[in-house]
């Protein structure tokens, strides 16, 4: 970064002025609008139904609370090894995963390969979850070059353009977290973590670039397109990947996916691309939502 | 294994590899290829009951290279091909009789995510049919529950963004509950296999312990999945979320989303609790009660509405009503009535909306009933589509829901107990009702309207000639309505054959 521009960047006066008459008159409106509808005095049947729903729902509540309560002190102790949970069911996964699925992290061998099935699934709820948002809050209409300049001085209003001490913070963070997010991914099925917890991570270092920088700078490698295909890419490596499995594994047949030695990284077949996927999609989808909060657009 | 029982994995895989497609294709492409999709299913799934009806079993797929308890498994039958063959057909043309309004209403930009929304309701309604994994159901559930938001809220105005909060608020409480009872019931087993639950709860309910928290469990989830079908006293979500979507989206929430829910409660009373023990306790009279309130109230309310889209709307909460009402009754009889009733309402309802429609678009898009004078002659097919579908929910013979109310009144008439009484008198009741509201819009629409008031107003005028596929859609529509009414003897075989699988 070049000292010049953040010196000027510094001094930068706020170019978004609000227009305080405007939103006056707006807050008038709006008050009036409000005691109207809620004007108690001369509505007899608005008050009691406002009561009448205020209690109804607390009784609800109540009740609900007392059954979930009554049920949960009917339920088997805590800790008890002769609970039903402590099956064949858990014994198998905790003693056979590590051969079963090459994975030494009992949890992404179960989530990554005995019931990928419901994982795919999850992933596909993400998918969608993002799918809505971008109804819900991309801006097709004005979509001019500058847009995001524009966006941009909308927001510097409230936060200060180019603020040094967040900059200079995240040009020595951002690097650290992204690493640390990959590390968290591709170490999944060794430690603790995987392609969710990872991709939840690099999401946030993105962010966080975004807010130190904003979208000039993010926008030199992140758009909406590379949203799409990264994420339109790892969903079809999964999707195909795990329909290879399912399917070898449905007619019994070899997958021919050698599992390695158990703890390196290079390891327990499909697990450690599948993590990648994932941490692809979470990270995207994290970028993506705030993205979209921000200026219903990448 | 024969190579046709593939038919769910590939169906459930394809619809699923669709939608991830359909998100980097323009919008044309994505439309062709949820044709193709839904086509495509139906056809494997056809081809799958053929072979099920001629083996009469039922077969078990494991997903990946570990058996049963600690894999995931889906789970095939005659029943299951069956609904998945009737599902992807009235979703095929729910989406062609709403495809022109659709480009009216949504954004051009957002139609390929309306397909993948669509793409991905497929497969979580596949996914739901054919699921045999507490826990896989739920996450379909899920992708059931936010692509269904999604399809009310991209036609964007106060209103559907106001009922898909709603819906979502609604939706959500009953997933919450379904979550709870799905968790507390693997507290109690130590499964989530359906048929391994079935054996532990069996095993609990002989040896009387943990017999009061399995009922609760066993509440919480009939209660979670009620609210998602919008049974009476929760259907207060309904009215908003399909009188105001686009066409394709009303009709597919009120034919296919709530059914799929009420068929995962079919499974999950047969293949995971029993339907012995369902039977024993008294949640089913709970269901029956409730039931018997949604088919009068629902119709009364369809009465009062001078909107005809909220009027067809409040309309299937009397329908979900007899649903449950058959549930309630406890007999096999009572639930091979329950699904023939799905199905017919799924094919007749989505029928209504796409008609109702047509008759709005040549009435200056008005859609008060008084409004709607003489529309069945400005725009004919709609018109007979309206017309075929009042009948049929009225219960005129030769359609579908003569069948089911003719099989709802035998299961009440054979009922052992104290329950025939009032199930006879209340669908008689329901049926006057339904024909009030239905058979008034019927008539009205059928009245010549005034030369001079149509022109006054600008009443435009359709022939079948500038909406080719509107018309192929409703006559579709209509023959599956008349196999419904006509063929009813094989369906039934179906039904009873699949049910048999299922204990």
């Amino acid at each position: 970064m070049n000292k010049p521009k953040e010196k000027e960047s510094l001094v930068l006066p706020r170019e978004y002025q609000p227009d305080e008459q405007k939103n006056r008159r707006y807050q008038k409106e709006h008050e009036q609008i409000f005691h109207k509808v809620n004007d108690t005095e001369h509505n007899g049947h608005y008050l009691f139904f406002k009561r009448f729903y205020k209690a109804a729902a607390l009784v609800c509540c109540l009740t609900l609370i007392l059954i979930l309560l009554m049920e949960v002190s009917y339920l088997p102790p805590v800790g008890s090894p002769e609970n039903p949970v402590n099956n064949e069911v858990s014994a198998k996964y905790i003693e056979d995963g590590l051969q079963d699925t090459g994975a030494v992290n009992i949890v992404t061998g179960m989530i990554l390969d005995y019931r990928a099935f419901d994982t795919f699934g999850e992933s596909n709820v993400l998918f969608i979850a993002t799918c809505t948002v971008l109804i819900l809050l991309r801006n097709d209409k004005k979509k001019g070059k500058d847009s995001a300049r524009v966006q941009e001085k909308l927001d510097s209003f409230y936060e200060p353009k180019h603020d040094a001490i967040l900059q200079a913070v995240s040009a020595v963070l951002v690097p650290i977290i992204v690493i640390f997010g990959i590390y968290v991914i591709l170490n999944g099925h060794l430690s603790p973590g995987g392609g969710f917890s990872g991709g939840a991570i690099i999401g946030a270092g993105l962010i966080l670039y975004l807010n130190a920088f904003g979208f000039e700078k993010t926008e030199k490698f992140f758009t909406e397109k590379t949203y799409k295909w990264v994420s339109f890419c790892s969903l079809t490596f999964y999707c195909l990947a795990k329909s290879y499995s399912f399917y070898t594994g449905a007619h019994h047949l070899e997958s021919g996916i050698p599992l390695g030695t158990p703890g390196a990284i290079l390891s327990s077949g499909l697990i450690l691309p599948l993590n990648i996927c994932v941490g692809l999609v979470v990270a995207c989808t994290m970028y993506a939502f705030f993205a979209l909060f921000r200026k219903g657009g990448f | 294994m024969a190579f046709v029982q593939n038919v769910p994995f590939f169906s459930i895989i394809i619809s699923m590899f669709s939608g991830i497609i359909s998100s980097v294709l323009p919008e044309k492409a994505a439309r062709r290829l949820n044709s193709a999709v839904i086509i495509l299913v139906g056809i494997m799934s056809g081809w799958l009951l053929i072979y099920m009806m001629n083996t009469g079993g039922s077969y078990t797929f494991m997903m990946g290279h570990f058996p049963a308890p600690w894999g995931n498994e889906i789970r095939a039958g005659a029943l299951e091909a069956g609904m998945a063959l009737v599902f992807s057909a009235i979703m095929l043309l729910c989406m062609w009789g709403g495809r022109k309004k659709l480009m009216e209403e949504v954004e051009i930009t957002k139609h390929n995510i309306y397909y993948i929304l669509v793409d991905l309701l497929l497969s979580s309604l596949l996914a739901l049919i054919y699921t045999n994994d507490l826990f896989t159901a739920y996450v379909f559930v899920e992708i059931n529950t936010i692509s269904a938001c999604g399809l009310i809220m991209i036609r964007q105005n106060g209103r559907t963004i106001e009922a898909a909060v709603r819906y979502m608020i609604m939706s959500l409480l009953g997933s919450g509950l379904l979550l709870m009872g799905i968790c507390m019931l693997y507290d109690l087993t130590g499964h989530l296999l359906m048929s391994n639950i079935k054996d532990s709860v069996a095993a609990i309910m002989s040896a009387g312990t943990y017999h009061i928290p399995l009922i609760i469990t066993i509440g919480l989830m009939t209660v979670g999945l009620a609210i998602k079908s919008a049974l009476f006293p929760f259907h207060s979500w309904l009215p908003d979320a399909y009188g105001y979507s686009t066409v394709s989206s009303a009709a597919m929430l009120s034919s296919l989303v709530s059914k799929g829910y009420i068929f995962l409660l079919i499974k999950i009373f047969y293949r995971v609790i029993g339907f012995q023990t369902i039977c024993a306790t008294k949640i089913i009279n709970v269901l029956f009660v409730f039931g018997l309130c949604g088919m009068v109230f629902g119709s009364v309310s369809a009465i009062w509405e001078k909107d005809i889209r909220r009027m067809i709307a409040f309309s299937s909460v009397a329908q979900i009503g007899y649903i449950y009402m058959g549930f309630g009754l406890g007999t096999t009889v009572g639930m091979v009535a329950s699904i023939y009733h799905i199905l017919a309402h799924a094919a007749t309802k989505s029928l209504l909306f796409v008609s109702a429609i047509g008759l709005t678009d040549v009435s200056g898009g008005s859609r008060k009933i008084s409004d709607l004078t003489g529309s069945g002659y400005r725009n004919k097919i709609a018109g007979v589509g309206f017309a075929v579908g009042s009948f049929s929910m009225v219960g005129i013979p030769m359609f579908a829901g003569f069948i089911t109310k003719y099989l709802f009144a035998e299961a009440a008439v054979m009922h052992p107990s104290h329950k025939m009484l009032p199930t006879l008198i209340v669908l008689g009741v329901s049926t006057i009702l339904n024909a009030i509201y239905f058979l008034k819009t019927f008539i009205n629409i059928y009245v010549p309207a005034k030369a001079g008031e149509v022109k006054k107003k600008g009443y435009c005028k359709f022939t079948i000639r500038q909406q080719k596929l509107y018309t192929v859609t409703i006559i579709l529509f209509i023959i599956l309505n008349l196999i419904l009414g006509l063929c009813s003897q094989s369906i039934l075989r179906v039904i009873t054959v699949g049910l048999n699988n299922f204990a």
